[in-house]
């Protein structure tokens, strides 16, 4: 079969094409016949129809979107905002943090341990790529209800991809969930955070600037990786073997990966870089047109030079492949050979591909032939934009007005239940069996990990200045009221950097939707959105990105909207920050935050079947007080301890804070059956030496503030009921090895 | 051209969870078979022409001093055609 | 006093072995594999990591490069040198110590706290610790399986050069609760768990692991 270059496009105009199987609608296409004033070669098809799908093109999702940039507060500490691979935020001390949060939901269903571990190494690019060195990983993770085969199929593989990938890059794992609902049967959910830290004069971004100035791809060689439906053009120039040969899956080698981050960070630190891309979905015609759109918008490329691992592969796959560990850097040529040079110290493949132009095309060749002719936005950036009819649901007003029907605990014998039910509930069961294969030491810089509330770092060894960061999600809440469960996952989270002292600074998101062709769906992520923007401004905290998965639903049946919002704050001194848990008896118990009748969308209401009812309403105000008072609490040492209240309400947090040194408590409560089992937001359990000290700070922000017991013994004592911290443990650490193995 | 294979296998002596596992997810899968499972390696080494007695004694050093590691494994090498 | 730390492709906890050199009192010095150059230091450390990524086996390969050759030679000479984890895996890959390491007995990469008991003080890198002493020092590998033959156990327990067992439940599935053994003469030590992460109790479990690092400063004062 020929090649289907520009030339032969122009004189073929009546040529059928693949348009439709390839992703993309016949307005869709019509559009880019008239941006090129041609019908488009085949490799320019392929370049569109990836760039302009759902995933790379956020096309359902800009207009919603856009309210985090119309509602952004304005703030010095955002360096970096929405639009770059990632966002950066200024720490102090000459310090910048970028963080982000992906999604690779699909292929670690298809393929659990690549599609997680591809998952990690491709945000971790998506930070190195901003010029920062990575410094940890978060991983929150959501699976079918914990006893289905399908999870008992996905979950381990997805552990060990999680961890097999990122322990390998040497990048601790600080923290992240795993949540357990039928809603995600069929659709497991894998986000995967990233942290990078570099000095301001470091960052670095994605534009190609400066006529002259070399195109240079290195990292891993180029092979049929994750190139699925693009076959469909490649069949077409097929002899023998048929698509089937080409894998949908891209797989990873995280050894790979860590050359690619020392060689890359050796090269930023000698300067060597005008901008910079990493690879990832679609590969090169992502990395060419973004970078070209980035500058001055002109570029020429050989696409027969980039080095391949199966040489077969015709020019469409090579745009189209999605092999992993590959950066893309603009090098002036007077740097070039000291490139080359770093690449070589570390055995990193290296080619110059091309260069930057003085026109406003993206031109590729392939053996001197010209095959893409396009002006790389129209590519990059000004795909299509859809305005998809959203209307709210019929569910929600008949499930909000359902009434939970749920018995409450009261005597000893139904408290001592209650209590052990929950803690060994899979949601909120000890997750050693997980976090157990991730490495959380290396780099020796680790404040906090898992079980604590927030995973924090160290960023300077001398200064001790560190960043926290949280990750959290509410889908019970979201599906009762989607504007609210992302207000108030947000405060979780920012609640969650607060407790241990560290004020919060930035958001990410990561917004895990069904499909946005049902208008009930677009409604659930609209309303979501325009919550978190509304309590992003409230909060003064900007959004510096995030990500966008739809379609995640098994035939009509959406998963619950489930927006994980990434908060990242930070501490001026680690040493000081307040730990989780306490570890001496004899200390006073108090809780923050009022407690009210929030038993709907509570794991307690969830596990007797009921997950109707209305959603708290967040209270922001009351939320940032509260953030205040733990911020200055930290200071001024009053809090022994602070560990904050969200799914299992009191039940969940006590338990949690006497097995994490073993050192009982002895609480007393009133209304117990609500004031253990409601999931009010905005409250936390706290542990001092003086509580004159606490209560002064509690007035002085306006919290309500309850003594609830003292710490001490062996045993978990709830009024007359009384649980042996043995019994507890038992509980709360058998149920995921009975589960997993 | 030919191929020569070197297969390598932990010593019979040393634990090889790897190999259990298999033969404990077999059953579960419906087959009954496997009295015991052992998990190995195999290389796989195009050379030119057909390989002299010479050359596959280089090609067991190699796989004493690289392929295999002789403390907790043996080797077999034969060519394939 | 100089401690070299050695850095193969994909080694990670080598900043970290350098941060515990400095903070024992003890200078430390980047070592490249690729450099056959002990740059004049005192001892060597080959830290953790999964070097060329744990390809063909671990350690497989980094025991060719070239800074190894050098390291061989001055261990022979009586050189202190400690291995950890991926670094004990090269240290018997390259036969300075005997046995190798094998997959975890669950399969599973374990970190975790882990007890070990000290049980042999006379070497270069245990000297600080006194016998029988129990510390809680960073367990993390996927493969810390410490596997021999029976006359190769045999010989190191009758000369007690197991330096560390496990203490408890066994980790890996090491012989013996092998966790560390060190050769004849006392100066090349492997140890899998991870002293350079338990230098300080606010970022690992305890300080516990220091004593490694103070004890080589001692040996070359002798």
């Amino acid at each position: 079969m020929a090649l289907d270059t520009v030339a032969v496009a122009t004189a073929s105009p009546e040529s059928t094409q693949p348009f439709a199987e390839l992703g993309l609608k016949a307005d869709e296409y019509a559009r880019i016949k008239e941006i090129l004033g041609r019908r488009p070669t085949s490799s320019e098809l392929a370049m569109y129809s990836v760039m302009w799908s759902e995933h790379c093109s956020y096309k359902s999702s800009k207009v919603h979107l856009k309210q985090f940039g119309d509602k952004a507060v304005k703030t010095d500490a955002l360096l970096v905002g929405i639009g770059e691979n990632a966002g950066v935020v200024d720490v102090g001390q000459g310090y910048a943090v970028t963080f982000k949060i992906e999604s690779h939901n699909h292929p670690s269903f298809v393929e659990p341990y690549q599609g997680a571990a591809t998952g990690v190494g491709g945000i971790v690019r998506d930070i190195l790529t901003m010029g920062a060195r990575p410094i940890a990983v978060m991983d929150p993770l959501r699976f079918g209800p914990a006893d289905a085969a399908d999870t008992r199929r996905v979950l381990p593989g997805i552990i060990a991809g999680v961890g097999g990938y990122g322990n390998c890059l040497g990048l601790p794992n600080i923290g992240g969930e795993v949540v357990f609902d039928e809603t995600y049967l069929g659709n497991p959910l894998v986000n995967a955070l990233c942290i990078g830290v570099m000095k301001h004069s470091d960052i670095k971004l994605a534009k190609a600037a400066g006529a002259g100035n070399l195109v240079v791809l290195y990292g891993a060689k180029t092979g049929g990786d994750g190139i699925g439906g693009v076959s469909v053009l490649a069949s077409e120039t097929f002899e023998s073997t048929g698509p089937a040969k080409r894998p949908a899956v891209q797989v990873g080698d995280p050894f790979v990966e860590k050359v690619l981050i020392e060689c890359s960070l050796e090269i930023f630190a000698a300067d060597l870089v005008v901008g910079i891309q990493d690879l990832g979905g679609a590969g090169l015609s992502c990395a060419t047109s973004e970078l070209a759109s980035g500058g001055s918008g002109g570029m020429r490329v050989e696409l027969d030079r980039v080095p391949l691992r199966d040489a077969s592969l015709s020019p469409e796959e090579i745009l189209m492949s999605e092999s992993q560990e590959r950066m893309c850097a603009i090098v002036e040529p007077k740097n070039i050979d000291k490139f080359l040079e770093i690449c070589k110290k570390w055995d990193v493949t290296v080619t110059v591909i091309g260069e930057v132009t003085d026109g406003d095309r993206l031109e590729i060749t392939w053996h001197g032939e010209l095959i893409v002719d396009v002006p790389p936005r129209t590519v990059a950036h000004e795909g299509p934009v859809y305005n998809r009819p959203f209307a709210k649901p019929e569910y929600v007003d008949s499930v909000n007005a359902e009434v939970i029907d749920v018995a409450l605990p009261s005597t000893a014998a139904e408290i001592k239940a209650a209590v052990l039910k929950l803690a060994g509930a899979p949601n909120l069961a000890d997750k050693s069996w997980v976090t157990a294969q991730y490495d959380r030491y290396v780099q020796g810089n680790t404040i906090q990990s898992q079980p604590d509330d927030s995973g924090m770092v160290r960023i300077d060894e001398k200064t001790h200045l560190g960043v926290a960061v949280a990750t959290d999600a509410n889908a019970n809440w979201s599906y009762l009221n989607p504007y609210e469960g992302a207000k108030l996952a947000l405060a979780e989270a920012a609640r969650n950097i607060a407790t241990a002292g560290a004020k919060p600074l930035a958001v990410t998101n990561c917004l895990n939707f069904g499909s946005p062709e049902d208008p009930g769906v677009m409604w659930q992520f609209a309303e979501s959105v325009r919550g978190l923007a509304d309590g992003c401004l409230e909060m003064g905290l900007p959004v510096t990105g995030g990500n966008v998965s739809f379609y995640n639903q098994t035939g009509a049946v959406a998963i619950l909207p489930t927006p994980v919002i990434g908060v990242l704050g930070v501490i001026d001194d680690v040493r000081t920050r307040t730990p989780m848990s306490f570890d001496k008896a004899g200390l006073e118990l108090y809780l923050l935050g009022e407690t009210e009748n929030d038993i709907a969308g509570s794991e307690w209401a969830y596990l007797h079947g009921q997950r109707g009812g209305k959603s708290p309403i967040a209270d922001l105000q009351r939320e940032m007080r509260l953030i205040d008072l733990l911020v200055a609490g930290r200071t001024e040492k009053i809090f022994v301890a602070a560990h904050d209240l969200s799914q299992g309400g009191l039940s969940a947090t006590l338990t949690e804070m006497v097995l994490r040194h073993n050192v009982g408590a002895t609480i007393t409560l009133e209304n117990v059956g609500q004031a253990l089992i409601s999931e009010t937001p905005g409250r936390v359990v706290v542990a001092v030496e003086n509580a004159q000290a606490l209560q002064e700070l509690a007035s002085k922000h306006s919290i309500v503030l309850t003594k609830i017991g003292v710490t001490g013994g062996d045993a978990l004592k709830i009024n007359d009921a009384s649980i042996s911290l043995t019994e507890l443990y038992k509980a709360h650490t058998e149920t995921f090895p009975k589960l997993f193995g | 051209m030919a191929k020569i294979v070197v297969d390598v296998m932990l010593k019979p002596e040393i634990l090889d969870p790897q190999g259990s596992a298999v033969s404990a997810a077999l059953p579960r899968l419906g087959f009954t078979f496997a009295k015991s499972v052992r998990q190995g390696k195999r290389f796989e080494i195009e050379v030119d022409g057909q390989p002299s007695p010479a050359q596959l004694a280089e090609v067991e050093k190699a796989a004493e001093k690289l392929l295999a590691n002789p403390v907790i494994e043996t080797f077999v090498v034969r060519v394939e055609n | 006093m100089k401690v070299g730390v050695v850095t193969f492709p994909g080694t990670l906890d080598d900043r970290d072995a350098a941060r515990a050199v400095d903070a024992a009192g003890a200078t430390s010095v980047a070592l490249w594999h690729k450099e056959a150059d002990l740059k004049g230091v005192d001892a060597v450390i080959l830290p953790g990591g999964f070097s060329y990524g744990d390809y063909l086996r671990c350690g497989a390969i980094s025991r060719f490069a070239p800074v190894m050759e050098k390291i061989i030679d001055a261990a022979n000479g009586g050189m202190p040198v400690l291995g950890i984890c991926n670094g004990f895996q090269v240290l018997c890959e390259a036969h300075l110590l005997p046995g190798a390491l094998t997959r975890n007995h669950e399969l599973h990469f374990l970190c975790h706290d882990q007890r070990l008991v000290i049980e042999n003080t006379s070497t270069a890198w245990t000297s600080s610790f006194t016998k029988g002493q129990e510390v809680v020092i960073p367990l993390k590998n996927g493969e810390g399986s410490f596997q021999c033959d029976d006359p190769t156990l045999a010989m190191l327990e009758s000369e007690g050069r197991i330096i560390a067992r496990y203490v408890g439940e066994n980790p890996n599935g090491s012989r013996n609760l092998i966790a560390g053994i060190t050769n004849e003469r006392g100066n090349v030590v492997g140890l899998m768990p991870h002293p350079e992460h338990a230098i300080n109790p606010l970022t690992g479990p305890t300080a516990d692991g220091l004593g490694f690092f103070t004890s080589v400063l001692k040996a070359m004062v002798k």
